[in-house]
């Protein structure tokens, strides 16, 4: 963001949190529009993790299919550690109460989230970021498949508590809460991509030879990229697991990594501001704005046709399959949303590099 | 019982399933081979295979039944290459594989439509759906017909592709897409051809995979689908023996796990379909193109 | 100023929302009961048969008398697609749509992951065949109907051990299904407790190879195999099993009474003991209205799986719906809040038997059906009724 934005920036981001809080305490739970909030809950978390697999696939050209998987760890980790004492018992009812007896505050268990996913992923990263292009994609999306069954079995219970639901941790209260956090950590990924680092990783997507004979250290660009992307990650799968009250290791496979996949390429790839609208938009549309197709209904004594369960989804999946076909770039292409351009109208070509290989 | 009759039905069971994910896996190798392009919809194209056999046999004699299933999946195979990859042949190879996933989305939800979320009993098939007993073991026929027909459709295959004209353009545009269209090959009816075998091979394999495992779901294509092309993968992507070596690799380790749960302190059976991706991700840090694959060079 | 534009924005908003809903025309009163039920997922099938109990109730019953004014009973229904995930965003559809009072779900998973959504939402619930303890556990605003884990768990135990002379038992459970993990955990508690060994082992989502699964039992030498699990593993276990020539008994819980398994078990060398909720024929003028509102209708035919067996949580879900009536009655409202109070008092006595709510929320019930599945006529044959002490 140029110097000259950042006032009317701020400003923004100001009215836009009290147009939330409004919003939330004048929408009642009983009204049609309490779903408007559930989708921009949502949507905030969904656009953090976005933004974060678009900084590895988008900005370094790391073609990475493990998010679910740092997800997960994160929404674990926040969940084993916050459960409040006096409801182990009752979560782990299989293992005894578990092994962990204590619980820390919400801001750390959010905070070790980002710190244990990363970990993780630094890990992983060193054997598996040699690999190129599409093995390297199928790694990641195999290293995702083995943690959710070593988090699902049964010798770990006392830990993870096996295959069962974690719950009865602390959630947040207000809407303020994930839009607050996932709008700080996109804020550090901004500042990440536009400092050195970033122009490294841009380098090491449009060519990595080039970049390495530049003087790139490409190992540890990729590694940084990865484990800082990996962080993030785990932090929004915190944030998702306060959303959704409980959590459990079999809801993040591999179709979860697809999904946040089709986000960042609708919103188009090597674009935040992309990846953040693209995220609302469909979220709105998977969960809320189409539901009405799967009903039935009759205008005067005409049923209207084709309307049933599960139709949503097959008019959902037609819109994704015309996006890909037709918009190409996406929403944003890989630029960004900027005012300047906005009011003036004076559009202003890509300033990054192609974003595909 | 002895060591043998008592662990034999894991063999068994695991060269079936072997066979079965080579089918698959032949699909996704041969696509990737020639587009570069991992075709997410390949396993639901196997699942679409299944549910026309579900719901034409309800209506048509069984082998009847068969070879309009066969046709069908083709055609949608065919379909599906057409309309939503060529008119991407420019475009950033991220954006193919999206559209993939885009119809491998269309397909499941589709079928979730379609069949309202139940799942469906694929019909028995006389002959092959039948019980018979192999040195004692008791299992249906297809499971031991299964290997060895996988084996003759590989030799069929290489065969077309050492022998035929289209075998040669297939070979070629594999090894260098751009200079065998300037050598004159059609590449889109190549193209089309790979995805025509792919598909003709993925309702065999269904044919056989659902006459031994008889619910079909709208999801039942994304594991063996995954696995499948882990297994193209592991013996090298582009690599026809390797993806049938590797599928055989994985169909028989994923049941060895379960043997070895009888004799190990700990319930490992969840770590079923996760022991795949870890067989791989060790194979390609010591040979990162698979076991067969073409060691890449970076251009500059 | 800018107070107004937003309210006249939302004014505007809201009538266009009510526009596109109004399509039904409107009732003198009408009072909304949430159906939240998977119609797809794994728990498809036995989710549609409940929700056609709850249904066929409603044709029975379409009005209910509140406080001396008629209101209308509307049906909400909502697919949680069996997936504790999307239930979330399911449950929030619910509530804001206005719904008094929630039925569901089969499947205990969905249940607890929707119900601090209910919960914050101040709407309450009575689940119908949710099993797991953890569904009332530490809330006031679920209920049940139906019979729990530790219950019928002890009951297939005690029932293997009796009738079969079980020493080994194979318990195959799926890997998150908390129902499935909860009832497999329960039964093997009181096996062990009745000196009996368990061999356990899980599958993941998915899976469809259960061969080498049947081939360890058998090599268990297990007396019984014992799986808990929704009715698409249900068919493919039973089919194999029958492959490869397993003489033990299968026993399983409540989900397994469904045609499915009938039609899965039809003239296949199988014995399958089931323990559930209702027998068809417990009350005569129940399920002849219940066949011919099956037969009237070719979805509702399909949704019951293609015949008109009467399944034990179709009649749950039909006393589910009557429960909620006589909340209502008793609450003399339809706001939640009250629903919610009047529960913990309301007695029914229902075609599956005699319902009240005890201190958790938990239907007090003693007792449960055992039933075996006729492999020559494709029917449940009644075994016996168990209860413990």
């Amino acid at each position: 963001m140029k110097k000259k934005e950042l006032i009317p920036g701020l400003i923004l981001i100001a009215a836009l949190l009290v147009l939330l809080r409004y919003l939330e305490l004048h929408i009642s739970p009983q009204s049609q529009w309490a779903m408007l909030l559930t989708v921009l809950k949502k949507g905030s978390i969904y656009a953090l993790v976005a933004v974060s697999m678009n900084l590895l696939n988008g900005f370094t050209g790391l073609f990475s299919l493990g998010q679910a998987g740092f997800m997960m760890i994160g929404a674990y980790t926040y969940a084993v550690l916050t459960i409040p004492a006096e409801q182990r018992e009752m979560v782990y009812m299989y293992y005894e109460g578990g092994i962990i007896r204590f619980a820390l505050p919400s801001i750390v268990g959010i905070i070790l989230a980002g710190v244990v996913a990363a970990v993780f992923a630094f890990l992983i990263g060193l054997p598996v970021l040699r690999l190129k292009s599409d093995y390297l994609a199928i790694a990641t999306l195999g290293f995702a498949e083995i943690m959710r069954a070593l988090f699902q079995w049964d010798t770990l219970g006392p830990l993870t508590n096996g295959s069962n639901m974690l719950r009865s941790y602390p959630t947040f209260k207000t809407i303020l809460y994930p839009f607050i956090v996932s709008g700080v950590c996109i804020a550090l990924i901004v500042m990440l991509i536009n400092s050195t680092y970033g122009r490294a990783f841009k380098a090491i997507r449009d060519d990595e030879i080039a970049a390495e004979a530049m003087g790139i250290n490409l190992a540890h660009h990729k590694r940084i990229a990865f484990t800082v992307s990996s962080f993030f990650a785990g932090i929004s799968g915190a944030l998702l697991a306060m959303f959704q009250t409980n959590v459990q290791a079999k809801s993040f496979n591999s179709a979860m990594t697809y999904e946040i996949l089709l986000i960042v390429v609708i919103g188009g790839i090597g674009s935040v501001t992309g990846s953040v609208i693209s995220s609302f938009l469909f979220i709105a549309c998977s969960e809320w704005l189409l539901r009405f197709l799967d009903e039935t209904h009759v205008i005067g004594d005409v049923t209207l046709p084709l309307m049933r369960s599960g139709f949503r989804k097959v008019v959902f999946s037609l819109i994704i399959m015309v996006i890909v076909l037709f918009f190409r770039q996406g929403i944003m292409g890989n630029r960004e949303f900027s005012f300047t351009r906005l009011f003036s109208g004076r559009s202003k070509k890509s300033k990054g590099g192609k974003a595909d290989e | 019982m002895d060591w043998f009759s008592r662990n034999l039905p894991y063999f068994l069971a695991g060269i079936s399933v072997g066979g079965q994910y080579a089918l698959i896996a032949i699909g996704y190798t041969m696509v990737y081979g020639i587009l570069r392009l991992i075709n997410f919809a390949h396993g639901d194209i196997f699942m679409v295979a299944g549910l026309l056999m579900v719901y034409l046999s309800a209506s048509l004699p069984v082998f009847l039944a068969i070879p309009l299933v066969i046709i069908l999946t083709v055609l949608i195979g065919f379909t599906v290459e057409r309309v939503a990859y060529k008119p991407l042949r420019q475009a950033p190879r991220m954006s193919v594989m999206i559209s993939a996933i885009g119809v491998s989305y269309l397909l499941q939800n589709l079928a979730l439509y379609i069949t309202g979320g139940l799942a469906q009993q694929y019909p028995a098939i006389p002959w092959v759906s039948d019980q018979i007993t192999v040195f004692g073991a008791s299992t249906k026929r297809v499971t031991v017909i299964t290997p060895f027909l996988t084996i003759i459709l590989v030799i069929l295959l290489v065969i077309l592709i050492k022998k035929t004209k289209i075998g040669m353009a297939m070979r070629a545009a594999s090894k260098d897409f751009e200079t065998s269209q300037l050598m004159g090959i059609r590449i889109n009816s190549v193209i089309s051809t790979t995805f025509i075998i792919g598909s003709f091979l993925a309702a065999i394999g269904s044919l056989l995979f659902f006459s031994n495992y008889t619910g079909v779901t709208p999801t039942i294509g994304t594991m063996p689908g995954l696995k499948a092309f882990v297994a193209a993968v592991f013996g090298g992507i582009g690599s026809i023996p390797g993806a049938v070596i590797g599928a055989f690799i994985i169909g028989i380790c994923e049941n060895m796990i379960m043997m070895l749960n009888q004799y190990v302190r700990f319930d490992i059976s969840n770590f079923k379909d996760a022991f795949a991706f870890l067989l791989l991700i060790i194979i390609l840090l010591f040979k990162p193109t698979g076991l067969f694959g073409e060691k890449q060079t970076d251009k500059v | 100023m800018k107070k107004s534009i937003v309210r006249a924005l939302t004014g505007a908003a809201a009538a266009a929302a009510l526009l596109v809903t109004s399509v039904v025309p409107a009732m003198a009163e009408t009072v909304t009961i949430g159906i939240y039920e998977p119609a797809s997922g794994d728990n498809g099938a036995g989710g549609k048969q409940e929700t056609l109990g709850i249904y066929y109730a409603n044709s029975v019953a379409p009005t209910v008398e509140i406080g001396g004014v008629e209101y209308e009973v509307k049906l909400d229904a909502v697919d949680n697609e069996s997936n504790n995930d999307k239930a979330v965003s399911a449950a929030s559809k619910l509530v804001s749509d206005g719904v008094s009072v929630v039925l569901g779900s089969y499947g205990s998973g969905v249940s607890i992951a929707g119900s601090q959504t209910f919960a914050d939402g101040g709407v309450p619930a009575i689940g119908v065949t949710c099993t797991n303890p953890q569904v009332t556990l530490g809330n006031t605003h679920y209920f049940r109907i139906c019979f729990l884990d530790p219950f019928q768990g002890t009951v297939l135990a005690n029932f293997a051990k009796d009738n079969f002379d079980a020493q080994t038992a194979y318990v195959l459970t799926k890997q998150g299904d908390d129902y499935s993990a909860g009832l497999g955990h329960y039964f093997t508690k009181a096996f062990e407790e009745l000196g009996g060994t368990v061999v356990a082992e899980t599958f993941p989502e998915g899976n469809s190879d259960f061969t080498s699964y049947i081939t360890s039992a058998k090599n268990a030498g297990a007396d019984v195999i014992m799986a808990p699990t929704s009715t698409e593993a249900a068919a493919l276990i039973i089919e194999q099993a029958a492959a490869q020539g397993v003489e033990v008994p299968l026993v399983a819980g409540d989900t397994w009474d469904s045609n499915v398994i009938l039609n899965a078990a039809k003239d296949k060398a199988v014995q399958i003991y089931v323990t559930t909720f209702y027998q068809e024929g417990g009350n005569a003028e129940f399920d002849e209205g219940m066949k011919e509102f099956i037969n009237a209708d070719s979805t509702n035919l399909a949704n019951n799986g293609g015949d008109d067996t009467v399944a034990a949580v179709t009649a749950m879900g039909y006393d589910a719906y009557f429960t909620a009536l006589e909340a209502f009655k008793a609450a003399g409202s339809i706001e939640p809040a009250a629903v919610n109070e009047a529960l913990w008092n309301v007695t029914y006595d229902g075609v599956c038997g005699h319902i009240e709510f005890d201190e958790n929320g938990d239907a007090k019930r003693n007792s449960a059906f055992v039933k075996t599945a006729n492999t020559e006529t494709g029917a449940w044959d009644f075994v016996s009724e168990q209860s413990i002490q």
